[in-house]
């Protein structure tokens, strides 16, 4: 077991590097100068080199790189003398149009990332979860059918659209709902809730259909499995039989969705953060790339990744440990 | 991320799962291939492909084209919000205008209909190319091969997709926009496609006819185009015919955040997000474009769906 965590480690180590290798790759080949851009319109070429040798870009390819990797684990110094910025390690970019290390700026949106994506998981997993039981147990009625309706607009309803729609429906024409606005939870935690509801509601529909659907059709699956058969022949009640018997083979596949979900959502849940003006990571990542801030667009794509790659391992321990036929096979 | 990202579509991967599988434990599996639903969908998709294909020859018909200001349909006075009701639809412009510039909806419906199919049926066509070739690939030389391909696709689905595809969209200079996304969808597409496939041939490669055609003397390639290929057929259709509606969505997704087409060209995402500082003095400007996306993609999902369900069910398509 603790060769396996200890191959699966390397290899995410090995993922992540290359992940960072990429990206470095495309900014370095495709991306305008960033000196420019910092230089703004009054600007000579003396002034865009010395900021080229201050941000470290007039370096070969693989000298920035290996700054760049030698800054997360031991920190990095920017320039030198008097106008010399320090940034401590973990170091993955400082974004001089900010003036703030890109990790700082990370965390400082991470509240409202994770804020949104806990909030949504609550209702997608509730609605997607008894979406999925009821349509698999009345399979074939009009319960199924209603369910499964349900399920396939919110595959097929781009959120961007469904905001604008509940926008224009609930604050606009109804006016029960608030126009969006980022208000603390201690401020005001009635105003907050309100402000938060849409997002949670855009952002969880996607995946209540999708949970939705894998419930469905797993618990059907797991319905005809020889277990159930002997589970009914010994007599035992119904509810027992769902709650022992096929709930949970049925539901661990979703551990790991889950799992995949809510890590992909902490490296920012973009287009509903942008639409609503929340001020999370994927935003900075969108507002990033509106001003071409690099350090910044990389330093959210390596996060982002990070978490997506941690999430994995944990993902496959867990399912390892709730699914007993995995575990005596791999022991 | 809210939106599924072709490396990673939740729903091609789940809905994958029953293939394999006996017929779905639905009680009766489906015979009938045309339902109310799947006519419906037909019907919808041929004529937003008709709109793609005739394009020039329907806004010939409704008189306006896509890029045509009409300042005489906008109403300075109110700040260019659209002369009539519902955003000013009438005989003359029948999905109305946009405001300010007063270009016929309609006519950019149509334009975008052409952008939409373009990119994501070109994505799903090279995407299964990609997809049937390296799953094909892994599956049946396994090895080294296998183990380098394995490892590519495992790299892309840590890939934080959306994130890496705007950047990456945001860098690359403006030249044919179109061109440009079928090549960032397919690099990151092709994946879901091909973890599939090369499950499915490792699988087929230790069946009894397999086999048997080895035993007979049947060539590599003979075995590869005659046995395999017929018996991942299936599988091909429903992971394509679902591919499509995801492309569709992220194209007007990475339209819609201002990275996919740009103006004047007129995409169903860009057009949304053009409408959002209208949202509610003109609604009708992000209802149909909105409403097209919906229902074209929610069209290709219900074909993709009911293809899967009789393929599960032992039919042959």
């Amino acid at each position: 077991m603790s060769s396996y965590i200890a191959r699966r480690l390397l290899w995410a180590v090995l993922t992540l590097l290359a992940v960072t290798f990429f990206t470095f790759l495309v900014f370095f080949a495709l991306s305008p100068d960033p000196a420019v851009a910092i230089c703004g319109q009054t600007c000579t070429p003396d002034r865009i080199a010395t900021i080229q040798h201050q941000l470290g870009i007039d370096q070969p390819f693989l000298v920035q790189f290996g700054t760049f990797l030698k800054g997360i684990f031991a920190g990095r110094t920017y320039g030198e003398g008097a106008s010399a910025i320090a940034c401590q390690a973990p170091c993955i970019g400082h974004s001089f149009q900010n003036g703030e290390d890109v990790l700082t700026m990370i965390f400082g949106r991470l509240p409202v990332s994770v804020t949104l994506a806990v909030g949504a998981a609550v209702i997608w997993l509730v609605f997607g979860i008894s979406l999925g039981l009821v349509s698999a147990l009345k399979s074939e009625t009009g319960w199924d059918r209603a369910s499964m309706v349900v399920a396939l607009a919110g595959v097929a309803l781009p959120n961007y659209f469904l905001a604008l729609v509940l926008q224009y429906v609930l604050v606009v024409k109804l006016q029960v709902l608030p126009f969006p606005s980022s208000v603390g939870f201690t401020e005001d935690p009635g105003l907050w809730f309100q402000s938060y509801l849409m997002p949670w509601i855009v952002l969880a529909f996607l995946y209540v259909a999708l949970y939705a659907r894998l419930t469905r059709t797993n618990v059907l699956d797991t319905l005809n499995e020889n277990f159930m058969r002997t589970a009914r022949a010994k007599g035992l009640p119904g509810s027992l039989i769902l709650r022992r018997h096929a709930l949970r083979p049925s539901l661990t596949p979703l551990v790991t969705l889950f799992g995949m979900d809510i890590a992909t959502l902490l490296g920012g849940a973009l287009i509903t953060e942008t639409v609503f003006g929340l001020n999370g990571v994927g935003k900075l990542a969108f507002d990033a790339v509106a001003t071409n801030d690099q350090p910044v667009i990389m330093g959210v794509t390596l996060f982002a990744a990070f978490f997506v790659v941690i999430a994995n391992i944990v993902v496959d321990l867990l399912y390892r440990f709730l699914d007993p036929r995995l575990r005596t096979v791999t022991r | 991320m809210a939106m599924p990202t072709p490396a990673t579509v939740p729903d091609v991967e789940s809905g994958a799962a029953p293939l394999s599988a006996a017929p779905l434990a639905t009680g009766r599996s489906p015979r009938r291939l045309f339902t109310g639903p799947v006519i419906l969908s037909i019907a919808f998709l041929s004529v937003v492909l008709l709109m793609a294909v005739f394009a020039p020859f329907i806004t010939k018909i409704s008189g306006w084209g896509p890029y045509t200001f009409d300042p005489t349909a906008v109403d300075p006075a109110t700040g260019g919000i659209p002369i009539g009701p519902f955003g000013g639809i009438s005989s003359e412009h029948w999905f109305g205008v946009e405001p300010q510039s007063g270009r016929d909806i309609f006519a950019r419906i149509v334009y975008g209909a052409r952008v939409s199919m373009l990119i994501a049926l070109s994505a799903t066509l090279l995407t299964t190319l990609l997809g049937v070739l390296f799953g094909m690939l892994a599956g049946t030389f396994g090895g080294a091969l296998d183990q380098v391909i394995s490892r590519v696709m495992d790299f892309l689905m840590a890939f934080p997709t959306l994130i890496f595809m705007i950047a990456l969209l945001s860098a690359l200079p403006n030249i044919n926009r179109p061109l440009m996304l079928i090549t960032v969808l397919s690099l990151f597409g092709w994946v879901s496609m091909a973890r599939i496939i090369r499950s499915q041939t490792m699988s087929l490669n230790r069946r009894e006819f397999v086999e048997a055609a080895h035993a007979s003397g049947a060539s590599r390639a003979a075995i590869i185009f005659r046995e395999i290929l017929p018996n991942l057929s299936g599988s091909i259709i429903v992971i394509a015919t679902l591919a499509v509606p995801t492309f569709i969505g992220v194209e007007a997704g990475l339209s819609f955040l201002g990275v996919g087409i740009t103006p004047p060209t007129a995409s169903w995402g860009q057009m949304i997000s053009a409408s959002v500082p209208w949202f509610t003095a003109v609604p009708s400007y992000f209802l149909i474009p909105g409403m097209f996306l919906f229902l074209t993609v929610l069209s290709a999902t219900v074909l993709g769906d009911r293809a899967q369900k009789l393929i599960a069910g032992g039919h042959r398509l």
